[in-house]
């Protein structure tokens, strides 16, 4: 099962359990979404449940924080990442800070689901990685998926949250990546970081679909360079899982992270700022950033612009060998 | 092309009837329109129905006369009760302003001049309707029985507050009364009153939900979103706009070049209205009418002609750009004197009553003034809580870090 499929099928089951649950998005309907991530649900729940919205997108965060509100559960996509911006301003000042500035009088739990990132060859404007700037808002929750077993878990666990959350999926690798995804509901309950590969050399630390990239690469270094990698894939960003990644980091006493975001006030420049509080003197090198330019994500030189498997192998080595 | 000025003053006409003849008209062609298949014949039509202007609905004039053969729908007893709320509202806006220039609170907004929008509003409305005001329509607080103590309790952002002092004063809300809490952005809460609509819609209640914001928020995204999104997904939504001549200091012909608000409603296919805002009996009806509409058949937009008479907020000085004259002649229009006189007029009010309620109001600010300034401050640890729905482990380690440099804090 790939992760649009994985995907889906939460969605189907939880609609199935639940009928507070409604989705909508541009082309979300009948139409199943341009990445066809709610197929068939409109068919099966009817179109009150599932429906298409103009394109609008701080209409449709804005009209899922009112259907929060009044108590139903609302999980609207919104089709590209890039396309999350005129949405800021409901998602910062209205959901993210709903709960508190109304005094727990009213919440807006809303799931928002957004495929993320490159690798597609989709340029400026269906590329982008915006995670760190959600990260800069407290109140909201954000899960980055790279997998179609975390798909399932972390979405149904989306579902369940009482706070806000987004959830970015990794466009790149909706349907490459396949594995065996458990038929029944379970939950990967967030703030809970995988230790995809035991290491003791260097600490990787990725998320969403770099975290594949971070695999090849440690591979590759433990058979060209015989160095033991520990790959962490964090799977939410806030909540961060920074007992994992701070025993690890004391192990291993060096620090790769790496995302395809651009560097300068990325998510990877807090991870860094942490691991100096809590691991600096068992540190043996720099935390090191392989990221994305501070550049727009380009077109045609998309490949040279991403943290790829190589760069992220050269970090490493790089990091071991300061 | 109407300039904006048009729309804003309000035409005396003596239409009677729940709904204005003009809208009657409208609605009907439109209705016509929107079956024919043939788009050029569609939009010559929408031409058509479109150079008849939007006119203003009243029933009571200056005076306190009500239109010939118009009847009050409404009982006495409730225009008596939304007359004293008027009052109250108006009574509890002129202490707070005075608290501010004492520098007890830090700030405040006035609905002076708009009190008749939000009490005859919220009067026409049932209780189960959830309401999403703006800062200006404290009269719906009142109108739904928050105390004047809960009010002033907000108005200190203390211990008391129910938004634990977070926001700015005169941001309110109440879960009980089906409030939503105010913010700041003016129109952000426009697609959320949609959304919860659509959410009544779902849960098949036969309540609706109601927004109101001023001239200025029609400008915002926000507002068109919400109105787009109502109007496809036909929820049960009244947006009420209260057209009161400035956004802090920007006039009307700065913010639309269209005839008011109201055509933009017709823009997006919703029913609307424009009354004028200082009648009780005018916004009463027609908002009553537009509950029906919204469980009928979807949302309806209603234009209320009204005038900011105070300030925008604390921080404004509008001496630097009102026209010369332009609150003398707002005067004469006051809601709260020409609702007064009515009353007079029908033998309901007399100069003892008049007093007597406000003594009593000025009695109760008093006290609970008195009562707020003793309650202290919210504990340090609210500044962790309803971030998330449970404290995270790292907001902990930071308020502890900081209670050091607070011993004295209690929490």
């Amino acid at each position: 099962m790939n992760i649009i499929q994985a995907l889906n099928l939460t969605l189907d089951q939880q609609f199935a359990k639940d009928d507070r649950l409604i989705t909508f998005g541009e082309d979300c309907g009948a139409f199943g979404g341009v990445f066809r991530v709610t197929e068939g649900l409109q068919k099966k729940f009817g179109e009150a449940r599932c429906f298409d919205t103009p394109l609008c997108e701080q209409g449709i965060v804005g009209f899922a924080i009112g259907c929060a509100q009044k108590g139903l559960k609302p999980i609207c996509e919104i089709q590209f990442a890039d396309y999350i911006f005129p949405a800021f301003d409901q998602i910062v000042n209205e959901l993210a800070k709903m709960r508190s500035r109304t005094g727990n009088q009213y919440t807006a739990p809303v799931v928002i689901r957004t495929p993320y990132g490159g690798g597609i060859h989709g340029g400026y404007y269906h590329s982008q990685s915006p995670e760190a700037l959600f990260l800069h808002t407290p109140g909201i929750k954000v899960a980055m998926i790279s997998s179609p077993k975390d798909a399932k878990g972390l979405l149904t666990s989306a579902i369940k949250s009482e706070d806000p959350v987004i959830l970015f999926e990794p466009k790149r690798i909706y349907r490459a990546i396949k594995e065996e995804v458990p038929e029944e509901e379970y939950e990967i309950p967030f703030g809970q970081a995988e230790v995809s590969r035991a290491g003791s050399d260097v600490t990787l630390v990725g998320w969403g679909a770099q975290h594949h990239q971070n695999m090849q690469a440690a591979e590759e270094v433990a058979e060209e360079y015989d160095l033991d990698v520990e790959v962490i894939n964090l799977r939410t960003l806030n909540p961060l899982d920074l007992e994992t990644l701070s025993e690890s980091v004391r192990k291993t006493a060096r620090c790769v992270v790496a995302h395809e975001a651009p560097k300068t006030g990325g998510f990877g420049a807090e991870l860094s700022a942490l691991i100096m509080e809590h691991c600096f003197l068992h540190l043996r090198a720099p935390v090191w950033r392989c990221t994305g330019l501070d550049v727009p994500i380009p077109h045609t030189l998309e490949e040279e612009y991403l943290p790829d498997a190589y760069k992220v192998k050269q970090a490493l080595v790089k990091t071991v060998e300061y | 092309m109407n300039k904006p000025e048009l729309a804003w003053k309000v035409q005396n006409s003596s239409h009677i009837g729940v709904v204005h003849p003009n809208f009657v008209l409208r609605d009907k062609h439109l209705a016509l329109v929107y079956e024919l298949r043939d788009l050029k014949e569609r939009i010559d039509r929408i031409l058509r129905v479109q150079i008849m202007a939007f006119e203003t609905i009243q029933y009571l004039n200056e005076q306190g006369d009500l239109a010939k053969g118009y009847s009050p729908k409404v009982a006495d007893d409730v225009v008596i009760k939304a007359y004293k709320t008027m009052v109250v509202t108006r009574h509890v806006d002129e202490r707070m302003l005075t608290l501010q220039r004492q520098g007890i609170i830090t700030f405040s907004l006035s609905s002076l001049g708009e009190e008749c929008c939000s009490v005859a509003a919220a009067a026409a409305l049932s209780s189960d309707d959830w309401l999403y005001p703006q800062y200006r329509e404290v009269g719906v607080m009142f109108w739904r029985g928050f105390s004047i103590q809960d009010f002033v309790h907000h108005m200190f952002g203390n211990a008391k507050d129910l938004n634990k002092g977070r926001q700015m004063p005169n941001h309110f809300g109440s879960r009980e009364l089906n409030v939503v809490t105010v913010s700041s952005p003016i129109a952000t809460k426009i697609p959320h009153a949609a959304g919860c609509g659509y959410a009544m819609k779902l849960q098949k209640e036969p309540t609706i939900s109601a927004v109101f914001f001023g001239d200025g928020a029609t400008s915002e995204g926000d507002f068109h979103a919400g109105m787009n999104f109502a109007a496809v997904l036909k929820v049960p939504t009244l947006f009420f706009c209260r057209n009161n001549a400035y956004a802090i200091s920007t006039s009307l012909d700065h913010q639309f070049h269209s005839d008011g608000i109201a055509p933009k409603g017709e823009g997006y296919g919703v029913a609307t209205y424009r009354v004028d805002g200082n009648d009780f009996f005018a916004v009463y009806d027609t908002v009553a009418e537009a509950r029906k509409h919204c469980l009928e058949k979807g949302p309806v937009l209603i234009e209320a002609m009204t005038y900011r008479m105070g300030a925008h907020s604390t921080s404004d000085d509008p001496t630097r750009y009102r026209k010369k004259g332009e609150i003398k002649e707002w005067q004469e229009k006051d809601p709260v004197l020409r609702l007064r006189r009515y009353l007079e007029k029908q033998g309901l009010w007399d100069d003892k009553k008049e007093k007597k309620l406000w003594e009593g109001v000025k009695k109760e600010v008093t006290e609970a003034i008195g009562v707020a300034k003793k309650t202290p401050n919210p504990p340090l640890k609210t500044l962790i809580e309803d971030v998330y729905c449970e404290v995270p482990k790292t907001l902990q380690r930071q308020i502890d870090d900081l209670k050091e440099f607070f011993p004295e804090d209690p929490s």
